[in-house]
């Protein structure tokens, strides 16, 4: 049935329409306009010349951003595959154990909730190379200690680790849901039939999760792509430009060193390719029907 | 079953527990970490000493020292949170029953969805860099609206997104029946679907407010020292020239707080609101 209020229907979406107008695409359109110039301040007004297409051209020849695109595809795939191998191996624990798993549940989830940044301090004490207490561990032990965030050859590892650590209860709540709705019948099916656990899990289990998973991998892979506090707090791109992310030469051309004209057109590229994305994920999904 | 069967199905639970126990303790070891340096001096943390005597010293200077801002800078998270967060979550009420529950053309619909889309995917960076021109622009630079306004833009079609899916469970036939009743458009809202919609409010809300309160790049970009939020604060110790690590420990605790209630207390909500987003 349609409502009829037609007053209440276009009041009610006034204020999105007009956060998304001038809050989300004014801004983006402007950006766009500034990428084609080079940006100074003098005494509080704005100076714009048009210098064309340089900005982008120069683009191919910026060390950052080779390095950060590099660097972010290692993380997003390393990160990526390791929560969700180890979220699924939760999931599937916690689903197996029952009821007594709610408490471990409830507490797993923890570090989603807490702010980047301070996720990025507590793992910048513990690998400090003088009183972390990675080091200190390995020096009772009697191994020596080693600048895990200071060398080139472990600070992204280091990196992968914490965003890891951050993000896998995000991979492992996706894929609890997906568990606990598998049909029951189906594993009854295959244990009545004499299979092994690992049989069933290979065979039955596994092969219905695939579309959890590939969804879940999907979400974290969009997420990692933007690491950025980690990063600003941990490395701050270094030692070089081992730990360089797009998201973070983004904030180092435009903000650190105030090339905001540069800035805008990394920005723009990097919408533009999302834009890309997102049209094949439409077509792909056309006939779906995109409104439900 | 009998009873080797049993015994083996005990077995195996036992190992999972196990396995469960191992994850969080891997989960919890850092919090803990952190929470005991911040009792620390900087010497005893320096020297890696495993027995100290607990101090308040660095909760005291964070907290009261004349040259920290840190207090400052958690009353400005609690207001651009709050503020933005509700602002959010009404807005995007609003909208997502007009959108989702009333006639619109699916091209209307299709831009909201492509706008929740884009801002997932692109990285907070490029939009605190547009955000940052224009608000120089107009000289609110450096000012609570600006990131305000911000946050509202960052998660407003994320909130759409979460309640869309509870949208879709509520049975149309209520809202019918209270129209034929000669329900009017606010008591209908007020009456009805408010009610009916409150878990998805909830959930909403508790998951913008903890995405808000954890917001860094655009904070960082739109603020300075008097406006900045606590994550802004906390990333400031690690950029000084001699780290105050045990005031670091101690900001990062106190910025944690709200987390550690969100969690005691909403839990349920996190869970279905995070499940939600992603899953329908």
């Amino acid at each position: 049935m349609a409502h009829h209020n037609s007053l209440g229907k276009v009041l009610s979406l006034t204020p999105a329409v007009l956060i998304f107008a001038f809050l989300a695409l004014l801004p983006v359109i402007n950006l766009f306009i500034v990428s084609f110039h080079e940006i100074s301040w003098l005494g509080g007004t704005k100076q714009m010349d048009w210098v064309g297409v340089d900005n982008y051209v120069a683009i191919g020849d910026d060390p950052l951003f080779k390095a950060g695109v590099f660097n972010t595809i290692i993380v997003v795939l390393v990160a990526t595959t390791a929560q969700v191998v180890i979220g699924l191996g939760l999931a599937l624990a916690c689903s197996s154990v029952g009821d007594k798993s709610r408490p471990f549940r409830a507490l797993i989830i923890l570090p989603l909730l807490i702010p980047g940044i301070v996720i990025g301090a507590i793992w910048r004490l513990m690998y400090n190379s003088e009183f972390g207490i990675f080091n200190l561990v390995l020096e009772t032990i009697g191994l020596s200690g080693h600048d895990w965030l200071g060398s080139s050859s472990t600070a992204l590892a280091a990196v992968i680790v914490v965003d890891v650590w951050h993000w896998m209860p995000f991979a492992f709540l996706l894929l609890l849901a997906a568990v606990e709705s598998l049909p029951r019948d189906v594993s009854e099916a295959a244990k009545i039939d004499g299979a092994t656990a690992w049989q069933e899990f290979r065979k039955v289990t596994l092969p219905l999760l695939y579309p959890a998973i590939f969804m879940t991998f999907l979400f974290r892979a969009v997420m990692a792509s933007k690491i950025f506090d980690e990063v600003f707090l941990l490395t701050g791109g270094g030692p070089g430009t081992s730990t360089e992310v797009v998201s973070f030469t983004i904030f180092q051309r435009y903000f650190l060193q105030d090339n905001a004209g540069y800035g805008s057109a990394l920005s723009v590229s990097i919408i533009f390719v999302v834009s890309v994305i997102i049209v094949i994920a439409l077509n792909a999904n056309k006939s779906k029907g995109l409104s439900q | 079953m009998n009873q080797a069967v049993s015994k083996r199905y005990k077995r195996t639970t036992n190992y999972l527990i196990g396995f469960l126990v191992l994850a969080v303790f891997t989960t919890l070891a850092p919090f803990v970490y952190i929470a005991m340096s911040s009792f620390k001096t900087q010497i005893s943390l320096l020297m890696g000493d495993v027995t100290f005597t607990p101090t308040l010293m660095n909760y005291n200077e964070v907290l009261f020292d004349r040259t920290s801002d840190y207090l400052q800078n958690f009353t400005n998270s609690v207001v651009v949170t709050s503020i933005s967060t509700s602002l959010v979550v009404v807005i995007a009420f609003f909208a997502g029953y007009s959108l989702f529950r009333m006639r619109w053309p699916t091209y209307v619909v299709n831009i909201f969805l492509i706008w929740s889309m884009a801002f997932n995917l692109i990285p907070s960076v490029t939009l605190a860099s547009a955000w940052y021109d224009l608000a120089r622009s107009v000289g609110l630079n450096n000012d609570y609206i600006a990131l305000i306004l911000a946050h509202m833009t960052l998660h407003l079609p994320m909130a759409l997104w979460l309640l869309a899916s509870f949208f879709r469970e509520i049975p149309r036939e209520l809202e019918d029946a209270a129209y034929v009743d000669g329900a009017s458009f606010v008591t209908l809202v007020r009456r009805v679907v408010t009610p009916l919609m409150m878990p998805g409010l909830m959930a909403t809300g508790i998951l913008i407010f903890v995405f808000s309160w954890n917001e860094f790049p655009v904070a960082l970009a739109l603020t300075n020292n008097d406006t900045g939020t606590v994550p802004v604060a906390i990333a400031k110790y690690a950029q000084e020239e001699e780290i105050k690590y045990t005031q670091m420990a101690a900001a990062s605790v106190l910025s944690a707080l709200p987390a550690l209630l969100v969690l005691l207390f909403g839990q349920r909500f996190i869970v279905r609101g995070l499940t939600a987003g992603a899953v329908k």
